[in-house]
Order: structure tokens, then sequence, then C-alpha cells
């Protein structure tokens, strides 16, 4: 015990160890109301240290090579100790972080989390979810499966569409005409070098940011106008421990739910691994049907739904961005005088239910094949869609509030 | 406030439609494959090496893999083709190029054709083959038209012929009906293609024979875990007013 203590001793004397740890941990004081949706955060971080850590051993046997690719994939899910398991983990994981930043996200809709003072911390969050978009699009590929080289191919295409430079630009990123083991060579680099790395700097950042700030909570005031004697905030609790050993618990919950669709149904269905990526890629053979993965699948959507102009896909590309990236103005389009929906008015909550809707309704019509009535359907969507933020200035304005507490709600 | 509850019934009900048009695909037989049936995919599997892999690989799956349903040393042994060690993958005694001279198209690789296809569709597929003069091999599939592969399991199931009811608006109804009776009897040979498929799904995925009782143990855990995990928080939170 002494020797721990003189060794911490020694550590703190060249970095800030207690200091850290006071500061982002034990000292670090967080509303003491936080329910359900408030474990999303943390079990982002896990689930991204899941797939750091899956990912360094299924590089171990995995080649980035057109002609072994697929083969590699199928030797770790055979010949490889474990491999199916870290392989399934990793798959799994991949939905499963969408499925935690979708409900992060939406969370920080509901509580008015982007508000002032958290717009930079919201920023960086909208950067993250980029990240990951783009984190999840190149590991896609590298099963080298039909969904994996097809899938590629729609979306690098996107590209080509942009006037002027676009053919240019989708040959940059492809490395060659057609998506090919080039591509897949980069797409490798970029998947587990560089994208995991600003994943991991923008995720510290945004840490660092909230500590700044201070946690947003479901009232949506700020705990830190009401002080004690000692300066800490009256309805703050200490993160560690009490955050610590709720997060541990909703960490243990999460993994069941984890653990159920990596031993029970790891295809979910054919959400998580789709069918036809069971068949290796083949530049000759065009499946007949293509769709991203579900996490795309809105904007997908939103991209089919936007009409060729002069016979060109760019006004589409160009919404299915705007629909991607939308979030981030939030901070600026919302005028309402609270910041949780506990106390908004009945027309914000309208307009939250129906962006739901519209998006959980596009995710579904990006999964299925184009028909008149679906694209009809989508349009209807996108509009409803759309319109969660162009109205936001006004209907946030007029909407009725309710008044705000002093303090939180606890029980 | 009246027109957006409007606004908010015209997207819900948008939605409803959608769900009642997805549902239109060609019907499959349900595959009477079941992996914890061990003598079923033993049958299933002696019936692959012997009637498949002539023009098929599955170039994935090495015979060793075979002692996972139970078939011993000496059995695995008794299924190796000439040339082949325990620790071989399954390759099609046919070369690639050479199948592809005599069907037109190369047999595809078999080792994850279960997950790809799914078991009721190569249940319904390998049993619904029809006498048709105007192809080349002779037989026609009504789940898969025009399709390459000759009836190899013809002999055992007998010639089957397609009816087709036609109904107002184009809609066409398609049977089959068996007219020369084959080697075996229908509930025999479905029995046996029903083998095949349950070996074709334990190939696709062999860690799916230890990936369920796994998964049982690691959840009973997990949930003991919770337990514990929610004891502590209570003891924690005991002081949060």
């Amino acid at each position: 015990m002494k020797l721990l203590k003189n060794l911490v001793g020694w550590v703190d004397d060249r970095f800030p160890l207690l200091d850290t740890w006071k500061e982002h941990l034990s000292e670090y004081y967080a509303p003491k109301n936080f329910n359900f949706w408030y474990f999303f955060g943390s079990l982002a971080l896990l689930v991204l240290v899941i797939q750091i850590l899956t990912g360094v051993f299924l590089t171990m046997s995995y080649k980035p090579d057109a002609l072994f690719a697929f083969a590699s994939v199928e030797y770790i899910m055979r010949d490889v100790q474990w491999g199916w398991l870290i392989r399934y983990v990793h798959s799994t994981g991949a939905s499963m972080f969408f499925v935690v930043v979708y409900l992060h996200m939406f969370r920080g809709m509901m509580y008015g989390s982007y508000r002032k003072p958290r717009e930079l911390l919201w920023i960086i969050g909208v950067v993250i979810y980029l990240a990951l978009m783009a984190e999840a699009f190149m590991g896609y590929l590298l099963p080298w499966g039909q969904m994996s080289f097809w899938g590629a191919q729609v979306i690098v295409n996107l590209f080509s569409s942009v006037p002027f430079v676009g053919p240019d630009l989708s040959v940059l990123i492809r490395g060659d005409y057609v998506i090919s083991d080039a591509t897949l060579n980069r797409f490798f680099a970029l998947h587990v070098i560089a994208v995991p790395l600003v994943l991991a700097g923008l995720v510290f950042v945004h840490i660092i940011a909230l500590h700044k700030v201070g946690s947003n909570n479901p009232d949506g005031i700020e705990i830190k106008k009401n002080k004690g004697p000692d300066g800490h905030p009256l309805d703050g609790i200490p993160f560690h421990p009490y955050y610590t050993v709720k997060d541990i618990m909703a960490t243990v919950a999460f993994l069941i739910v984890f653990c159920a669709i990596v031993f029970f149904a790891p295809d979910m269905g054919g959400y998580f691994l789709e069918a036809n990526n069971f068949v290796p890629a083949n530049p000759m053979q065009t499946p007949a049907h293509i769709a991203p993965v579900w996490y795309f699948t809105p904007y997908y959507a939103i991209l089919r739904a936007v009409p060729p102009l002069f016979g060109s896909q760019f006004p589409g590309v160009i919404a299915m961005g705007i629909g991607a990236i939308a979030v981030v103005f939030l901070p600026w389009l919302d005028r309402g005088k609270v910041k949780s929906i506990r106390y908004r008015g009945p027309i914000f909550k309208a307009f939250l239910a129906s962006f739901v809707i519209s998006f959980v309704g596009l995710g579904y019509l990006g999964m299925m094949p184009v028909t008149p009535t679906y694209t009809l359907i989508s349009q209807v969507l996108s509009v409803v869609y759309f319109a969660f933020f162009i109205l936001m200035p006004w209907y946030t304005k007029i909407d009725k509030c309710k008044p705000e507490p002093d303090r939180v709600t606890f029980k | 406030m009246k027109l957006i509850k409007k606004l908010w019934m015209l997207v819900l009900l948008s939605t409803v439609p959608v769900m009642v048009l997805a549902s239109t695909e060609a019907h499959l037989d349900k595959a009477p494959a079941s992996l914890s049936d061990q003598a079923s995919l033993q049958r299933g599997a002696k019936f692959f090496v012997a009637n498949c892999t002539a023009c098929h690989s599955a170039a994935y799956m090495r015979y060793n893999r075979l002692a996972d349903i139970g078939l011993t040393e000496a059995e695995i042994k008794s299924l190796l083709p000439e040339g082949s060690k325990l620790g071989s993958t399954m390759k099609a005694a046919m070369d690639s190029e050479s199948a592809k001279m005599a069907f037109g198209a190369a047999p595809p690789d078999l080792s994850v054709i279960a997950r790809s296809r799914g078991n009721d569709w190569l249940y319904t597929y390998l049993r619904s083959f029809y006498v048709d003069t105007a192809r080349p091999s002779g037989v026609n599939n009504v789940l898969f038209p025009l399709v390459a592969m000759p009836n190899i399991l013809g002999p055992l199931q007998g010639d089957q012929a397609l009816h087709v009811e036609k109904h107002e608006g184009g809609h066409e109804v398609k049977t089959l009906k068996l007219v020369a009776p084959g080697s075996m009897s229908t509930q025999e040979f479905d029995a046996t293609v029903g083998d095949l498929v349950n070996f074709l799904d334990f190939m696709a995925e062999p860690a799916k024979l230890v990936r369920y009782k796994l998964g049982y143990i690691v959840i009973g855990f997990l949930f003991i875990l919770l337990i514990l995990t929610y004891l502590l928080k209570k003891e924690f939170w005991k002081d949060v007013h």
C-alpha cells in the first residue's frame, strides 16, 4: 500500500494524475437526475473500445486483398480460434454503435443538450457521427461480398455527380475506375488507422468539452446556478463513484442485449449482416437489389426521393448530405425559451415525433426496392424530415412553454 | 394546432401502406432442418460428399470439421476423395473451367450458400426442377428459371411436370406434379433434401453448433452480474437525496 502511494506520488510529481482524476471523475459534478437516456454516452465509449479491441484481432488474420479478403473472413470464421466470436462482436458492434449513437443524439434533441453553452460540444459530436459513418462505410467493404462491393460502388458513384470535379473525385476515392483491389487497400488503411485515430481524438475532445460546460439533464436547467457553500452544485453528484457504478450496471444490461445478438442472431435477419454479402464480390454481376446497411438507409431514401435535375443525381446527393449534417445547425435554429421537452409545448413535441417517424420511415424505405408508391412516401417523409429543421425557428418561438423549475426534479 | 394534428395523422397514416406492401415474394417451403439432429447432419454430410462435390466445391470447409457433427476419423477418412487429407478443404472433382464449358456457368462454391440463400430457399429449389425439353439440360426450375444446373437429384425424385394456371390479371399459379417416379418416394426424397440442407446450414457456419450453447452461459452469467451491479448501484445511491 505504501509502495503504491509512493508510486502515485512519484507519478503525480511529474504528471497531473490526481488532478486529472479529480477534475474528470471524483470531482466532476454531474446532475443527479440523469435518466435512462443518459446511459448512451458512456455506452458509445464502450462500443468504441470493443470495436478497437476486436478490430486489432481481426486485423491479425484478415487480408486486404481482392483475391483473399472474402476467404480470409471465412478463415477467421472457421479456422481462427474464437475468430467467429471476435468477428461477430465486431460486426454487431458496428450496428450497435449506430443504435447507441442515434439514441444519444435523440437524447440531446429531447432535452436541448445542444443549446448554449453546449454548442461546440454538439458540433464535435456531429463530427464524431460523420467520422463514424465514414468508418462504417469503409469497414463494410472489407468482407468483399457482393453487398460490400456494390454498396461501395453506388455510394462512391454519388461523388461522380458533383459538377466539374465529380468523375476525378470518384477516381481519387477509389484509386481506380471501378471498386477494385486498390480501393480495398485504401479503405482498409483508412478503416484501421486514419479514421479510428480521428475518432479517438474527437471523442477525447468531446469529453473535455463536456467537462468544461458540464452535463445537461432531463430538466434542461443549469445545475451550476445553484451552488452550495463548498462551491459544488447542489443538484450535482461526483461522477465517481455515483455514475461509475450506475454506468457499470448499464454496461452489463447493454451487454446482455449485445450478447443476445452476437450469440443468437448475429445476422439480425439480414439487417446487421446481409445475406447477399455471403456471395464473393463479383464486378460482372450486379445484384438485383442493392441497399446500404440499415444505419445509412434514411439518407439513402432521401437521395432516391429527390428527382434528378437535367439527368444529374446531384440535387439528391446534396439533399442527402444536408440531411446527414442538418442536426449541426440545431443550436441556432432552436428559439425555444426552455431546453427540455418536459417544459416544451405541444407543437415542439409534435414536430419532434414527426421527425422520428420520418427518420424511421425513411430508414425502412431506404431498404426497399423503388416503386412509385414508395418514392411518393419517401418524398413526403423527406419533406417532414427537413420541415423539422427549416420551420424550427418559427415553431419553437410560438410554442407555449411551461415554466422551468429552479431545481432538478428527483423522485 | 388542429392543422398540426392533421399533418401528424397524415404522416402516421402514410407509413401504414408501407408495411402492407412489403410482402410479395415467391412461396418457399419450410426446410425440415435442425442442427440438433446429429443423425440428419451426418446423413446430409455423406449425401453432400457423394452427390455434390463432383461439381461443387466447398472451399472453406475442411473435411476434419465433420468431426463437429459426430463423424469419427475413420468415417471421415472413408469420405475423403483421392489426394485429400483430413485437413483438406472440399474441392470439386471437376475443375471450374470444364464445368463452365459443360453447363454454361461455373457451379458456385457451396461453403456459405445457406447464408446467402437461406435454408428454405435451398430446400424449395432442390425440389422444384421440372422437365423442359427446350433447355439443354432437359430441366428447368420454378424458383430459379433457366438455371444451368442439371437436375442431379432427378433419378431419386423422379420427373416433375409444370402446370400453370392462369388467373385474371396475369397472375399465375405454378404447380409441379410427379409424372414418373424416381427411386425414392416423395417423402423419402423430401427428407433426404432436408438432411442435405441441414448439412449445408451447418457447413455455412460450423460455429453455430457452439454459438447457441455458449450464448446461454454468457447471458446467464451477465444476468447474475446485473443483479450484483444493481445492488452495488443501489448501495452507493442510498445517500443521494
